[in-house]
């Protein structure tokens, strides 16, 4: 310990902030701004691995405005306007049987908790790009390929920083001719506001043990397209989602399909990664979906210019870890705050940022590696716990299968409303949750035509992910036995549940042998979450590198 | 020594391109530094810190998001940056001639002793700025410069050529033009990313300085056809069938 602080006192290139906020998503954004408003004194810096605003950032997104409308009251007369500009006209919901079938749901069955009326249907990274110009007119500081690598602390094993990563190692660990060492960000604050399963999020959850009286995280892999169609198929802020097919029924899943001014077409398939057969591809799955008519007859006409996956938390109120540690606090999808049976996480994410904000911006003469709890109590009397106490046992009442979900789901939506006296608790630990390879039903999944369904390879050139070759990989193996572990017993799960084929088995003379295509990654962390025997480590790779989303 | 180093703002190298029927479209797509002209500014920093050359101008022409090329240029190492503003479209209408013309102005303006750029940008593949510029100012230049020396006023540049490497040495004040192999350009580090944000940066609009001819006209813009599945034949009588009936050549 006194190692490592002589080794800070004395070696990096240091600066100084009084916040720092990791993650320029809307919850760091929220954060930053609100900071500013209170308090214009203070100086914020929000560092973002991705090379531009918005570029890692994936979401449906029917965007409740809750936190927009506190944020800036009054958003809609601003001369630069947000991008809000697609009111929600139609909500659907249809279970869908089989390849051809589907029931649709009445509206008049839909609780009030999950009717979109009053939503609108946005890109979160333009959502991104727009608050981002916001804060920046404020006077935060953004630094975009800026990647923070570990936290750093102080004697007292108090967090009073983020290191930045290094830039310029090779792939067999030496510096390049452009190596530069990262830098030392030091604050009297920071704010971790990462995204679900936040890499160095994961880390200060460990250290500090804050899931000690919480249930461990669940998750799922969302994966996205977007389209362009022509203005016959396209209906302004109709909002579709279906449960069901392609998904078994013991698969917890379900589609969403968005139209967003203007004729573009934001779909997707999540996944819930609790799932059990080793053989489920959720990109395939994906594919399959949108050969359904519900599906297909809005993309027939269409061009696909998009497409990524990220996964998202589904614990819910069981899951929200303690907030706060010595020197900073959670805010976002890192703490875990996605309303599960709206599937929305993005309008309390930003109210987490702002009250972060708040409770800094209340207290006077905030010290280094101060633990400023009234922030939990902050958000534990929020409208955020509020509505993840009422949805609690939507998730949990799928453990038996969907119908048993959607069956609670109403019985919660109009008749207990989340007054029942029960919890439901159904976390599975989901690198765990495999069947044996024997035992493992065989899926065969159809080859893409090109037009609606696409080979994932051809897909991913539509991320734009990138990464520079010449660098060590950023998914590091902790077991060393874990891929012929996991080839033996479930045949290599890995290559089927990434979404940018970063894993693979391939046959040499000592048998299969897994090579890690790091290159591709898409930054979604699902490899973390679902590996066999937790073998892989994510680990944030030299900065910039990444998708390249936009409009995502 | 005074350097001048033009750089141009394009779309990422990473990008999936959509093609409309405007052009490509631009619409919230990643923009960079032309990879070319970030090496030549990598060069000017290096000449600079062997005590070469003592100031390093900055050069853009486009919109005002390619100031965003030049706080990056100014936080790799220059010292000033000049924007001559423009709402043209710089993949399109803002086209060599004129932009060498332009770059002329400054020079005779500010008084240069050198003209580094990118040997040619990645959206246009023109490669032809920097050589209309050293007629212009009818100065010597050396295009696709792997290595540059710089020694009591001469400049000593091995070039890329088809047919290997070829050296050429003339008196400065020359125009050069960087290709690939130069340098690795070196990381803008936070600390540098931030001073930059205090050094000048001197704004011009584009008619103060010349015009937009549009001399050079897209017509059309088409995606690459996409590509058809190849096939195996058994025989040489059956691919000569094939050449001519399917491929027609001949």
């Amino acid at each position: 310990m006194l190692k490592k602080f002589t080794r800070f006192l004395f070696s990096r290139e240091k600066i100084q902030y009084d916040v720092l906020i990791v993650g320029a998503g809307p919850a760091g954004l929220s954060a930053a701004i609100r900071i500013k408003e209170l308090d214009p004194n203070k100086s914020v810096v929000v560092i973002e691995k991705s090379g531009t605003l918005g570029g890692h950032i994936l979401s449906g997104n029917c965007f409740q405005p809750t936190a927009m409308n506190e944020l800036f009251p009054n958003w809609e007369k601003m001369e630069n306007k947000p991008p809000l500009d697609t009111p929600v006209s139609e909500d659907h919901f249809h279970i869908l049987w089989n390849e051809k079938l589907s029931l649709q749901i009445p509206h008049m069955f839909y609780p009030s908790t999950i009717r979109n009326h009053g939503n609108y249907v946005i890109s979160l990274g333009d959502l991104c790009v727009w608050m981002g110009e916001q804060a920046q007119a404020l006077g935060v500081d953004i630094f975009t390929s800026t990647a923070g690598a570990r936290v750093i602390f102080d004697e007292k094993d108090r967090v009073i920083g983020v290191a930045t990563g290094d830039m310029g190692i090779a792939k067999n660990g030496e510096k390049k001719s452009n190596y530069q060492e990262g830098i030392d960000i030091v604050a009297n604050q920071t704010i971790l506001c990462e995204g679900a399963r936040g890499s160095i999020t994961e880390r200060v959850i460990e250290k500090y043990n804050l899931r000690k009286d919480c249930e461990p995280q669940s998750y799922g892999i969302g994966l996205k397209e977007v389209w362009e169609v022509p203005p016959e198929d396209f209906k302004a802020g109709l909002v579709q989602h279906t449960v069901g097919w392609p998904l078994c029924r013991n698969t917890y899943g379900g589609s969403f399909l968005y139209h967003k001014n203007t004729n573009q077409i934001h779909l997707g398939l999540v996944v819930g990664l609790d799932y059990e057969n080793p053989n489920l591809s959720p990109y395939q799955e994906f594919q399959n979906l949108k050969k359904h008519p519900k599906i297909s007859r809005f993309l027939k006409n269409g061009t696909c210019i998009s497409y990524g996956a990220r996964v998202l938390n589904e614990g819910g109120y069981f899951s929200i870890p303690k907030l706060t540690f010595p020197g900073g606090m959670l805010a976002g999808c890192s703490a875990g705050f996605l309303n599960v049976m709206k599937i929305k996480g993005s309008h309390n994410a930003m109210k987490s940022g702002m009250l972060a904000a708040e409770t800094i911006c209340a207290k006077q003469n905030v010290e280094p590696g101060q633990e400023l709890v009234e922030y939990e109590n902050a958000v534990k009397s929020s409208w955020i716990y509020d509505e993840l106490y009422r949805s609690r046992n939507f998730k949990g009442s799928f453990k038996y299968n969907i119908y048993s979900g959607l069956f609670y789901g109403a019985f919660d939506g109009f008749i207990s409303k989340g007054r029942e006296p029960w919890n439901i608790k159904s976390h599975v630990k989901e690198s765990e949750s495999y069947l044996t390879k024997d035992k493992a039903p065989q899926i065969k999944y159809e080859k893409p035509d090109g037009k609606l369904t696409f080979d994932l390879l051809d897909n991913l050139a539509r991320s734009g992910t990138n990464h520079e070759h010449d660098q060590p990989a950023h998914l590091k193996v902790i077991k060393e036995a874990g891929p012929k572990e996991s080839i033996n017993l479930y045949d290599g799960p890995e290559q089927r549940f990434c979404p940018a084929k970063v894993y693979e088995f391939i046959d040499t003379k000592e048998g299969k042998k897994l090579q890690i295509n790091a290159q591709n990654c898409l930054h979604c962390k699902t490899c973390d979450i679902k590996m066999p025997k937790d073998y892989i480590r994510w680990t944030v790779p030299e900065a910039g590198g990444g998708p390249n989303y936009s409009g995502m | 020594m005074k350097v001048l180093v033009a750089v141009k703002r394009v779309v990422d190298s990473g990008i999936k391109v959509r093609v409309k029927p405007e052009g490509i479209d631009l619409q919230g797509v990643k923009m960079t530094i032309n990879p070319f002209c970030e090496i030549a500014v990598e060069e000017a920093v290096r000449l600079k810190e062997k005590k070469l050359i003592a100031e390093i101008v900055a050069v853009t022409i486009g919109p005002k998001q390619g100031a965003e090329s030049l706080r990056h240029a100014l936080a790799l190492g220059a010292d000033k940056a000049i924007h001559v503003t423009t709402e043209a479209r710089i993949d399109q209408a803002v086209q060599p001639l004129d932009v060498a013309n332009i770059l002329a102005k400054l020079v005779e303006r500010d008084n240069y002793n050198l003209v580094l750029m990118g040997k040619q940008s990645i959206d246009d593949d023109f490669n032809q700025t920097g050589q209309m510029l050293a007629g212009l100012l009818d100065w010597p230049q050396a295009t696709f410069a792997s290595n540059i020396q710089i020694t009591d006023g001469v400049a000593q540049v091995i070039r890329e050529i088809d047919g290997g490497l070829q050296t050429v040495k003339f008196k400065l004040p020359g125009v050069i033009t960087c290709d690939l192999r130069l340098n690795q350009p070196r990381f803008a580090s936070v600390p540098n990313i931030m001073k930059a944000k205090s050094k000048p940066l001197e704004t011009i609009p584009l008619d103060k300085l010349g015009k937009l001819h549009n001399s050079i006209q897209i017509t059309k813009t088409e995606a690459p056809a996409v590509r058809k599945g190849g096939a195996i034949v058994e025989n040489v009588d059956v691919l000569l069938q094939k050449l001519r009936t399917e491929a027609k050549l001949f």
